[in-house]
């Protein structure tokens, strides 16, 4: 029974990924040829050049990009709840169950926030990401379903984890805006933006917005860390104890607090506001791959 | 912030106030922040005493040179050493030094009406004019009471202000850092911490000579260790077959206190309490259990020995030393609790329960040392001095025969490895984090708004102001101008 879950999972999980596959191609086919060239060159305003964007010619293909995430959505969900069903524990027991598990919740929030802004044009980064999470996820991290190790035993892997991956999803959200917003900021200094990025919002939404998402997950974040540390002190013997893991949640959550000092306090914007946002979301990024796959210590569930 | 940093005045006092303002300025916190953050790094790259001894002691026998250098900037006691002490200390102090004075502002303000209603409010954002009855006051007083604004009326106007949750959540937040700082130091200065190896069939008492490694606070002693028993009854450990990685781990136990005695379960996110001290199940082996006899026939040993586990199939390695024995001997040994048995030579285990169980010896006899006041490994025997004479093995049950005389391998027991830990401050941590989230949630979600409204002839002037650009406002005051227009 337990493989057998496990092998419906794998489908799940693969028809997923041709699903996002799909999907990336019908993003990048919209974004592509939206980009509409002039067709009189207008001489009179010296400018040659100026493409536009139309997105009524390319509506089907948005459509059916949308449908697909909703379709790979779908898939994903019933991959994690398989997965979760072949081992009877909820599916992050290691590192390929966090990564689908992860790359669900990072759909799930596009397509939340889609019902209430127009954020397609993020739709190809986001079907692109969830590809190669679950790319990755699939051929360098799959392990086969096991029980739970002892330690993970407790209901606070529910609560820890949940908290750990909502905060990692929405501070890897507000990088994407800030590297947006870096990006767009050079290409904007330098002539004006490339026209399939005309849709992207302007640099002063960009910038509130990851701001927004940091302000709005700190405290989650912070509260992950207490009841990693509550779950410590029950698994442990110490609630905290400088573990590899714990201290670069504790690097990341001292970015994060300096950002948001900077921000509110002295009044960081724009540039430099972006580059400590960025660097503080490459800490969590970093914890999450150098201690699962290379690092030492308590937290090395990945199985590798 | 400063702008331009000011030239001291000579004399202490200027000084001090000089240092003080720099310390405590923003800017200053900022950086100490920072340098918080990047001073955490080294502890996760290089090993740490605290988390891993014995990569510490590797590294002194692969690179002493190396090794040597770390040493001297406490780079294998990073969150311990006085350069990371500094930064956090003065972190605090420039924390303090930047709360304390906005609680007390912070306080004033609360205790003090809301400010007057300015005289233009067409200047402020939100402005609005319309048309009301007499009662519209009335109405907006009664509106502001039920959504609970502060208030202040003056003659034909209001002045309405709420909000003030958002700072007070960000000095509790500021302040609960400090009662975490103080948990941590009390339960680094009052607390215990200790482990002993138990086998199953012993009894655990709670004194120091029970322990294998036991360390205290500064400022307590082996006189606070509370009195309390453990005998463990029965200890199983459960493995999945297909990747050999523990499914569960369980302990019967018979916990006396007072006088009194109960059966309870100990496992590993359940550890067993009493106050401020817990146990903790932290890890587990097997002892064989052996009987050594010598040259004349006599039982010169005989019960459990524990082995320490070296890999996840626990393999393990021990020594069994019987300086009663005449002549003296020693066994260098291997236990494994599944003999592969396939390989012909060498100590491998294929499964970590004890489904094949085989002991792998070799027999050594002279002086072992025990006296010589040098402190030994239990599980190494030092043979420099001494002299092979056997080499062998034995399953449950086998005898094997040396000329100087016998082991016999009765049976094999596991062992669990108790950890004892008592942290007097970790109830104050926890409340410091309960107290930090709630902080931080009150702070970075509220928002701190002004509405006001006058009266003027037969018609009212409305506008409204939020600090830190919180969004909503407009909704807000939409809501009360329909209240204020009596059109519900």
């Amino acid at each position: 029974m337990q493989t057998t879950w496990a092998y419906i999972s794998n489908y799940f999980i693969y028809s997923a990924m041709a699903v996002f596959a799909i999907s990336f191609v019908a993003h990048a086919f919209e974004t592509a040829f939206a980009v509409r060239a002039p067709e009189k060159a207008d001489v009179t305003q010296g400018n040659l050049l100026v493409k536009t964007l139309d997105y009524q010619r390319t509506e089907k293909a948005a459509r059916i990009a949308t449908a697909m995430m909703i379709l790979g959505f779908i898939l994903l969900l019933g991959g994690v709840i398989a997965r979760g069903l072949s081992n009877k524990h909820v599916p992050w027991g290691n590192m390929y169950e966090f990564s689908i598990t992860g790359a669900l919740a990072f759909t799930g929030a596009y397509l939340a926030a889609l019902r209430k802004y127009d954020l397609r044009w993020l739709g190809l980064f986001i079907s692109l990401a969830v590809l190669l999470t679950l790319g990755t996820a699939i051929t360098l991290l799959y392990r086969d379903s096991a029980p739970l190790v002892p330690a993970l035993k407790s209901t606070w892997l529910v609560i820890h984890v949940v908290a750990a991956i909502i905060s990692g999803g929405v501070f890897l959200l507000a990088n994407v805006v800030s590297g947006a917003y870096l990006y767009l900021d050079y290409k904007e200094s330098r002539g004006g933006r490339p026209a399939w990025l005309t849709r992207v919002p302007t640099l002063e939404v960009l910038d509130q917005l990851s701001y927004r998402l940091v302000a709005f997950v700190f405290p989650l974040w912070t509260f992950a860390v207490i009841a990693g540390a509550i779950w410590a002190e029950s698994a442990w013997g110490r609630y905290w104890g400088w573990d590899p893991k714990e201290t670069w949640a504790f690097i990341t959550w001292v970015a994060y607090a300096a950002y948001l000092h900077a921000r509110v306090t002295i009044g960081w914007r724009g540039r430099r506001a972006a580059w400590l946002c960025i660097l503080a979301g490459s800490t969590f990024l970093f914890n999450y791959v150098y201690v699962n796959v290379w690092g030492t210590g308590k937290h090395t569930y990945s199985g590798l | 912030m400063s702008e331009k940093i000011e030239v001291p005045e000579l004399g202490a006092v200027g000084l001090a106030r000089y240092l003080w303002r720099q310390i405590t300025s923003m800017r200053t916190a900022l950086i100490l922040l920072m340098m918080m953050g990047i001073a955490a790094i080294p502890g996760s790259l290089i090993p740490q005493r605290i988390t891993n001894a014995i990569a510490v002691r590797d590294l002194y026998d692969s690179n002493p040179n190396l090794a040597r250098w770390y040493d001297r900037f406490y780079l294998f006691d990073v969150y311990g050493s006085p350069w990371f002490s500094a930064i956090y200390i003065l972190l605090f102090i420039s924390l303090i030094g930047c709360v304390l004075p906005r609680t007390l502002e912070h306080y004033k303000a609360m205790k003090a009406q809301p400010p007057a209603t300015p005289r233009n409010l067409s200047r402020l954002e939100h402005h609005q004019e319309f048309k009301v009855d007499d009662a519209a006051l009335e109405r907006a007083a009664s509106w502001f009471a039920k959504n609970r604004f502060r208030i202040k009326r003056v003659e034909d106007s209001i002045s309405a202000e709420k909000g003030y949750l958002r700072e007070t959540g960000n000095l509790l937040f500021h302040l609960s850092l400090i009662l975490i700082l103080v948990g941590v130091s009390f339960g680094a200065l009052f607390g215990m911490r200790g482990e002993a190896i138990i086998n199953v069939g012993e009894r655990f008492i709670n004194v120091a000579t029970t322990y294998d490694t036991l360390s205290f606070g500064k400022l307590t002693s082996e006189k606070s260790l509370q009195p309390f028993e453990v005998k463990l009854d029965r200890f199983n450990a459960t493995y999945n077959p297909a990747t050999n990685a523990p499914i569960d781990y369980k302990a019967w136990v018979t916990v006396t206190e007072n006088g009194i005695s109960r059966k309870q379960i100990l496992k590993v996110n359940q550890p067993l309490t009493f106050g401020n001290t817990r146990v903790y199940l932290q890890a587990n082996g097997y002892s064989p259990v052996v009987t050594v006899r010598d040259s004349r026939g006599n039982v010169a040993l005989q019960g459990p020995v524990p082995f320490l586990p070296q890999d996840a199939n626990l393999r393990s390695i021990g020594a069994i030393k019987v300086p009663d024995a005449d002549p003296p001997v020693g066994f260098v040994a291997n236990f494994v609790p599944t003999n592969q048995r396939t390989s012909g030579q060498g100590a491998i285990s294929v499964f970590p329960e004890l489904l094949d169980p085989k002991l792998l010896f070799s027999v050594w006899q002279g002086d072992l040392g025990l006296n010589s006041g040098v402190p030994q490994s239990v599980y190494r025997l030092d043979t420099d001095k001494l002299r092979k004479i056997g080499l062998g093995s034995v399953k449950p049950g086998e005898t094997f025969t040396y000329p100087e005389g016998s082991i016999t391998l009765e049976t094999v027991v596991p062992w669990v490895n108790l950890q004892v830990v008592r942290d007097p401050g970790k109830t104050y941590a926890l409340w410091g984090g309960i107290v930090a989230v709630l902080g931080l949630l009150s702070s970075l979600y509220g928002r701190r708004r002004r509405i006001w409204i006058r009266k003027v002839g037969d018609s009212v002037e409305v506008a409204g102001l939020a600090k830190n650009e919180a969004p909503g406002l407009q909704a807000e005051i939409q809501a009360f101008v329909a209240a204020v227009k009596g059109d519900k």
